[in-house]
């Protein structure tokens, strides 16, 4: 039976008190989070240039001139760790993607969000190198080989993110959405690749392919290990200090922006 | 005259309730912390400004908001999106009247009967749009009616399916003196069965049951 | 059983309205068609009416065409639910949500890519195709324009309302569907060729079923989020 009286009840704006989150947990809080970054940074980036340096060293001064393909080839010691990283910052951006929609924590799509500009400048690195090698070699600026075609394929998977990032006007919503998007794109990214071998493999005639000579000596594969830990310390660092900024940008630090109060 | 609909038997021990919920939109804390509970029959208006959270709250509480802290209960246990045991429960009106302006009012009622995995038989439908006096317009295009008769088409899906909650955003909103007097005995009469409902409003209703104020 | 029971009245409620619309609309459906249809007449005028090369190129042109022609269609996929507030009905339901999503696609399905299929095998001849191969073509947008329907529903949902969202969909879109342009680009030319379509088609419909595992998940979790 509907009671005839009416109570009222005026809310209070109490501040929000949660319980702390312990452990490695605690740094998905933007305030923890934001000094512990701003610390790793620099050093991530002083360690990539000495990498960078050793890299390049031991591909352009060490490395013995190829047979087939002479000093040409040595920009595989950019192209292909600029390569391996573009997918595999993908790859992070779908894990993170996956961590926001799991868990509901912001930092974890900022931290894609940061990644994603990172991740397109290796594949157009990648895409780059990939024609100024072809040039020599092939006369022409571009080739339709497998691994070019993919990474093409990734650049767009990479500018889709980011235009729909910046397309919508909300912000957890864009975070949330571009989570989905990266999800899907990973899982898209298999089939991709495959799908580029398959139809590279299926038009034998036009078949060209950039990779460097099957017998690899050792220190071209060291120098491209070499690079690949530079360019991955480096990912780390600007995605750190991108995310610093994001975290101000979206008004998750106290005393930044209007402070939402949630990390 | 005979509603169809039936608010379950087990409606005597249903509970809805707040727990510290806190609710933000758009970047923004609307509320901080909102607490209460509502049983069986009971009526709860939601006063306050707009931009109050008002919409907003009632998003949460039917589940298409995630709340920024705190959580809903149905009956104790706490809700999340999509939870199956809750959403046959719940019938929401939001701001838009949610039906198809290319169908008939008849073909939106059958819809969202067909939608919730039932059947609605025509005798049903005209009855539960003539309980809102739009009993004429069955067969007419929802596009030739006027903003109040959407308002009122909508209205009659409440009518139209079991639902022990109802969650209504502003549902006086355009409508005249008569249409609000049919929606109130609408309403009496589920809250009468032992239904529930949370109704944010500018208009207030009586009896009144409680009423949460929202400052801004 | 009562679940299997509400589940099937669920679908069959979603696809009889919107196909009903559309058929109320039929001009949009049709303006779509006739995109498909001037499209492909453009390329002979781009690339010179020589019989030898039309054909050779016809798979691909063709399925090129058919992709963006469905791109067009997808827009309007979740925009009239978000629209009216009918989305947050079909949130709801207590139905589940990726079940419904994939009604609305097979609807979307119906509507825009079935009648592409069927208008292929009239405009193959444009291109010299024979009869067989244009079959075949045919056979390959039957399992192909279906995932190119989910694709797109994932991009859709996630663009719901967003400024600008028809251009941003195709460039979410067409990169994800770059196997299935490849797949069945590939399938028409074995048909052409006279050779046997198996493995193409297999393909295709390995990514058939990939995508209704994962898009209609991925599209209700667009739609959830939109509508937040």
């Amino acid at each position: 039976m509907p009671p005839t009286s009416s109570t009222d009840t005026t809310l209070a704006h109490r501040p929000n008190s949660r319980a702390r989150p312990s452990g490695w947990l605690a740094y998905a809080s933007a305030v923890r989070f934001d000094p512990l970054a701003g610390r790793l940074a620099p050093w991530c980036f002083a360690a990539a240039a000495i990498l960078a340096l050793a890299g390049l060293y031991v591909g352009f001064g060490v490395a013995p001139t190829d047979a087939q393909q002479g000093e040409v080839y040595r920009i595989i010691f950019i192209h292909v760790p600029a390569a391996w990283m573009s997918m595999f910052i993908y790859l992070l951006m779908a894990i993170y993607g996956g961590l926001a929609l799991w868990l509901g924590t912001r930092l974890s799509s900022m931290m894609a969000s940061a990644l994603a500009p990172t991740g397109a400048l290796f594949t157009a690195i990648a895409l780059v190198t990939g024609a100024l090698w072809g040039q020599p070699t092939w006369g022409t600026w571009w080739v339709w080989d497998a691994r070019l075609t993919s990474e093409l394929l990734l650049l767009f998977l990479y500018l889709g993110f980011m235009a729909l990032e910046g397309a919508i006007d909300e912000p957890r919503r864009a975070e949330r959405a571009c989570a989905v998007l990266a999800l899907v794109g990973s899982l898209n990214l298999p089939v991709i690749y495959f799908s580029v071998q398959w139809w590279n493999t299926l038009h034998q005639g036009a078949s060209v392919s950039l990779t460097a000579a099957p017998t690899m000596a050792r220190t071209m594969l060291a120098g491209m290990l070499l690079m690949a830990l530079a360019c991955w310390l480096y990912t780390i660092a600007v995605a750190l200090v991108r995310v610093r900024l994001l975290l101000r940008e979206r008004g998750l630090l106290p005393g930044g922006k209007r402070s939402e109060g949630a990390a | 005259m005979a509603i169809a609909a039936a608010v379950p038997s087990e409606a005597a021990d249903t509970c809805l309730g707040a727990h510290a919920m806190g609710v933000s939109r758009g970047g923004r804390m609307l509320l901080a912390s909102v607490d209460f509970e509502l049983r069986a029959g009971e009526l709860l208006q939601l006063h306050g400004p707009n931009g109050s959270g008002k919409s907003s709250l009632l998003r949460v509480l039917c589940g298409l908001l995630p709340p920024a802290s705190g959580e809903v209960r149905w009956n104790a246990q706490p809700v999340r999106a999509g939870d199956p045991h809750f959403l046959p429960t719940v019938a929401y009106l939001g701001h838009s009247d949610g039906i198809d302006a290319d169908l008939s009012a008849a073909e939106n009622l059958r819809f969202a009967a067909q939608l919730a995995g039932k059947t609605a038989h025509d005798a049903q439908i005209d009855a539960c749009l003539d309980a809102l006096g739009m009993g004429w317009a069955a067969h007419s295009p929802v596009r030739a009616l006027s903003q109040g008769q959407r308002r009122r088409v909508a209205l009659a899906r409440l009518a139209l399916l079991p639902c022990a909650l109802w969650l209504l955003d502003e549902p006086l909103s355009g409508l005249d003196e008569e249409a609000a007097a049919r929606f109130d005995i609408l309403l009496q009469a589920h809250l009468r069965r032992g239904g529930m409902a949370v109704v944010a409003t500018h208009q207030p209703l009586s009896p009144p049951g409680r009423i949460l104020r929202l400052d801004a | 059983m009562t679940l299997a029971r509400d589940l099937r009245r669920s679908f069959a409620a979603i696809v009889r309205q919107d196909v009903l619309r559309a058929w109320r609309r039929r001009g949009q459906v049709f303006a779509g068609l006739l995109f498909f249809v001037i499209a492909c007449s453009l390329y002979p005028l781009a690339i010179g009416p020589e019989a030898r090369q039309l054909r050779l190129l016809a798979p691909g042109m063709l399925w090129v065409t058919a992709l963006l022609a469905s791109m067009l269609s997808l827009s309007r996929l979740f925009s009239r639910e978000f629209a009216d507030g009918s989305l947050d009905q079909l949130l709801l339901s207590p139905q589940p949500l990726a079940w419904l999503v994939l009604a609305k696609i097979c609807a979307h399905w119906l509507t825009s890519g079935l009648p592409l299929m069927l208008l292929t095998p009239l405009l193959a001849q444009q291109y010299g195709m024979p009869f067989a191969a244009a079959m075949g073509l045919a056979a390959s947008l039957m399992v192909g324009t279906p995932v190119l329907s989910l694709i797109g529903a994932v991009g859709a949902a996630l663009t719901l309302g967003v400024r600008g969202g028809a251009v941003l969909l195709c460039i979410l879109v067409l990169p994800l569907c770059a196997p299935v342009l490849v797949f069945g680009a590939a399938a028409g030319a074995a048909a052409d060729a006279g050779l046997p379509m198996t493995a193409e088609l297999s393909l295709l419909g390995a990514c058939l079923a990939l995508s209704l595992l994962l898009c209609p998940l991925a599209a209700a979790a667009g739609l959830r989020i939109a509508a937040e």
